[in-house]
C-alpha cells in the first residue's frame, strides 16, 4: 500500500511537470499577445516591447520556466496579468466557491443516480429499468449550456422564481446556487445511475442472492443486506472519477450564470493569456484529477478485499 | 461461378457484410429512433438551401417573436436574432457546420488513436509504457480545460477545433484499442499470421483491427455525440467557428443575452443540438444492445 501511494505520488509530480511544460510551450507560440492583452490593441510595438522586456518576457523560455517552477515549488505562484494581483489571491477564494458548487452538485447527483440505479438494476429489463435507462440517455444528451438555457427560460423568465445570475454580489445566497446545481446534476446523474444499474444487475444474478431469495428472506431484506453492499462498490469509483468531469462542467455553468468560481477564472485566464494564472489552474486541475483517482483506487481496495495492489 | 461449382461458398464482399451487420440495428427500437434522428439532421444539412426560408446571414426585423411575418414576405417561424437573421434558417445551415466538423474531428482522433493503441497493445514493453504515460498525462486533464487552453491560444477556426479534438480524444481511443488488442493478440489466427512471417503492422491492421471493430463503432457513436457537445460548448464560450456563419452554440450565447425580450428565442438552437446528441447516443445504445445479443 505504501509503495503504491509513493508510486502514485511520483506519477503525479511527473504529470504535473509535463503538463506545466506543455502549457508553457503552448503559450510560448504568441508571446506578443500577452502584451496586447495587457496594454490594449492600440499600442505601438515599442510600448509592447518595453513592457515585455520589463516583465522579463525576452529571457529565454527555459530560464523563465525554471524561474516560475522555482517560485511555484515554494508557494509563490506569480502575478496575474489579468487581475493585477498575486495569483493565489484570486485562486483560493475562487476554488472555495467551486468547491461549494461541486460538493452540492455531486451530493445530489450521487443521491439521485444511486437511488435510481439501484431501482433500475433490481430487475433487469423491467419497466423501471427501461424508464431509468432512457431518461439517463435523455438527460446526458443535453449539453450543459442547453440545459442552463432551458432551465433559465422556465424558472427565471416564465415562473420568475429564481434569479438568472449567480454572481453572489451581496454575499453568499443559496437561492442563486439552485440553477447551477440543477444543470450539473442533470448532466451528471445519468452516468452514476447507469454504472450503479450495471453493477446492481450483475449482483442480482449471483448465487448468494438466489440463495437468499430461495431461503425465503423478504425481498427488501435481500436488497438491503445482501445486494446493496456489493453493488455499491463500482459506483463509488465512478463517483470519485466524476469529480474530474465536474471540473469541466463547472466552466460552462459558471460562465453561463456568472458564478465566481474556478471554472470561470480559468476561462478568463485562457482568454487573456494570463500564463501564471493558467499554470496555477492547470496544476490544481491535475492535482484534483490524480488525487481523486488515487482515492478511488484506495477506496476500491478497502471496499473490495478481493483486490490487492502488488 | 467456378467457386460455387467447386462447392466452396463464395465469400461475401466486405461492404455487403458491413451493410448486413449495420442492418441489425432494426432489431433495437431505441437504435432505430437514434438512427432516424441522425438521418433527419443529415438530410437537413444536405438539403439546407432548399429547406431554409431565408439565407442564413440575411438581416431583417431584429428580435422578432416566433411566427412573426418578415418584411418582404415569409414567416420567421422561430423568430430572429438581434440582427434580424432568421433563427430557423440559421439552425438549418448550422447543422452543416456541426455535421461537417464533428465527424471530421472524430475521424482524425481515430486515425491518431488507433495506431497508437495497436502499437501499445501489440508491441507492449517500452512502446506501451511511453504511449500509456503520454495518454495518462493528457487524460488526467479535464477535457474542456484542455480545449479552452488550446483554442484560446491557437485561435478559433474549424481546423483548430479538429486539431484540439484530435489531441484531447486520441488518448481515450488509444486506451480502448489497447485493451482490445491485449485480448485479441493471443488468438490463434494472430499466432498463425506470425508463423507465416507477416509484418507486425500487417498483423495489427489486417488481423487484429477488423476483429476489434464492434466496440469501436459503438464508441465512435458515443464520441460523435460528445464532440457535438464540445463544438457547441466552444461556440457557447465564444471559441467556436468564427461569425457570421451560423454555429448552434454561438447562436445560443447570442440569443441568451436577449432572453429578457423573449426567453424562447435561445431555446430553439438548444433543442437542435440536444436532439442531435440524443440521436447519436441512442444509436450507440442500440448498436451496443444488438452487438451484445449474439
Amino acid at each position: 500500500m505504501l509503495i503504491f501511494m509513493v508510486r502514485r505520488f511520483g506519477t503525479m509530480i511527473l504529470t504535473m511537470l509535463v503538463v506545466s511544460i506543455l502549457v508553457f510551450l503552448l503559450l510560448e507560440i504568441n508571446v506578443e499577445g500577452v502584451a496586447i492583452k495587457v496594454l490594449g490593441p492600440y499600442t505601438s510595438v515599442e510600448q509592447r516591447n518595453l513592457w515585455l522586456e520589463r516583465n522579463g518576457y525576452f529571457d529565454p523560455a527555459i530560464l523563465r520556466y525554471l524561474r516560475w517552477l522555482g517560485n511555484f515549488v515554494i508557494g509563490d505562484f506569480g502575478n496575474s496579468v489579468r487581475f493585477k494581483v498575486p495569483v493565489s489571491d484570486v485562486l483560493w477564494p475562487r476554488l472555495a466557491n467551486t468547491g461549494i458548487l461541486g460538493a452540492v452538485a455531486l451530493f445530489f447527483a450521487s443521491l439521485i443516480g444511486l437511488t435510481l440505479g439501484v431501482i433500475a438494476g433490481m430487475r433487469e429489463g423491467g419497466g423501471h429499468d427501461r424508464g431509468v435507462s432512457v431518461s439517463a440517455i435523455l438527460t446526458t444528451s443535453v449539453p450543459e449550456f442547453a440545459s442552463a438555457t432551458f432551465l433559465a427560460s422556465f424558472f427565471v423568465f416564465y415562473l420568475q422564481w429564481l434569479p438568472g445570475t449567480s454572481g453572489m454580489i451581496d454575499g453568499f445566497d443559496p437561492v442563486q446556487l439552485v440553477l447551477p446545481v440543477m444543470v450539473l446534476v442533470i448532466y451528471d446523474w445519468g452516468y452514476i445511475a447507469r454504472m450503479t444499474r450495471a453493477s446492481m444487475a450483475e449482483v442480482m444474478t449471483t448465487h448468494y442472492i438466489r440463495t437468499a431469495v430461495l431461503k425465503g428472506l423478504p425481498y427488501g431484506q435481500v436488497i438491503r443486506r445482501h445486494a446493496l453492499r456489493n453493488a455499491l462498490i463500482a459506483p463509488f469509483t465512478v463517483i470519485m472519477l466524476q469529480i474530474n468531469w465536474l471540473l469541466s462542467g463547472v466552466i460552462v455553468v459558471e460562465v453561463a450564470f456568472a458564478y465566481k468560481g474556478f471554472g470561470a477564472l480559468l476561462y478568463e485566464a485562457s482568454l487573456n493569456q494570463d500564463i501564471y494564472l493558467i499554470e496555477a489552474c492547470a496544476m490544481v486541475a491535475v492535482f484534483v484529477a490524480v488525487m481523486t483517482q488515487t482515492l478511488a483506487d484506495i477506496g476500491y481496495t478497502y471496499l473490495n478485499p478481493r483486490i490487492r495492489f502488488s | 461461378m467456378t467457386d460455387q461449382a467447386a462447392g466452396i461458398p463464395r465469400r461475401e464482399s466486405s461492404l455487403l457484410r458491413f451493410v448486413r451487420g449495420a442492418a441489425l440495428i432494426r432489431e433495437s427500437w431505441v437504435g432505430m429512433i437514434g438512427f432516424a434522428i441522425v438521418l433527419f439532421w443529415v438530410l437537413v444539412a444536405v438539403f439546407a438551401p432548399l429547406l431554409a426560408p431565408f439565407p442564413p446571414n440575411q438581416t431583417g426585423l431584429p428580435l422578432s417573436p416566433p411566427g412573426a411575418a418578415g418584411m418582404t414576405g415569409g414567416v420567421y417561424w422561430l423568430g430572429t436574432d438581434q440582427l434580424g437573421r432568421d433563427t430557423l434558417s440559421r439552425i438549418i445551415y448550422g447543422s452543416r457546420q456541426v455535421l461537417l466538423y464533428a465527424p471530421l474531428a472524430t475521424l482524425c482522433a481515430y486515425l491518431v488513436g488507433i495506431p497508437m493503441g495497436l502499437a501499445a497493445g501489440y508491441r507492449r514493453g517500452l512502446t506501451d509504457d511511453i504511449l500509456s504515460f503520454i495518454s495518462n498525462v493528457i487524460l488526467s486533464f479535464p477535457v474542456l480545460v484542455l480545449y479552452i487552453i488550446i483554442i484560446a491560444t491557437i485561435g478559433a477556426s474549424g481546423t483548430n477545433i479538429v486539431i484540439a479534438v484530435t489531441f484531447a480524444s486520441a488518448p481515450g481511443i488509444m486506451r480502448i484499442v489497447r485493451g482490445l488488442v491485449l485480448d485479441l493478440r493471443n488468438r490463434e489466427y494472430v499466432f498463425a499470421a506470425e508463423t507465416r512471417g507477416e509484418s507486425p503492422w500487417r498483423i495489427m491492421l489486417v488481423e487484429i483491427l477488423p476483429n476489434a471493430r464492434g466496440p469501436l463503432i459503438v464508441d465512435a457513436c458515443l464520441r460523435l455525440g460528445y464532440v457535438v457537445i464540445t463544438i457547441g460548448t466552444l461556440g457557447f464560450l465564444g471559441l467556436g467557428l468564427p461569425p457570421p456563419d451560423p454555429d448552434w452554440g454561438g447562436m445560443v450565447s447570442e440569443l441568451r443575452q436577449f432572453a429578457i425580450v423573449d426567453p424562447l428565442l435561445a431555446v430553439f438552437p438548444c433543442i437542435a443540438i440536444s436532439s442531435l446528441v440524443l440521436g447519436f447516443n441512442l444509436l450507440a445504445d442500440g448498436l451496443r444492445e444488438v452487438s451484445l445479443r449474439d
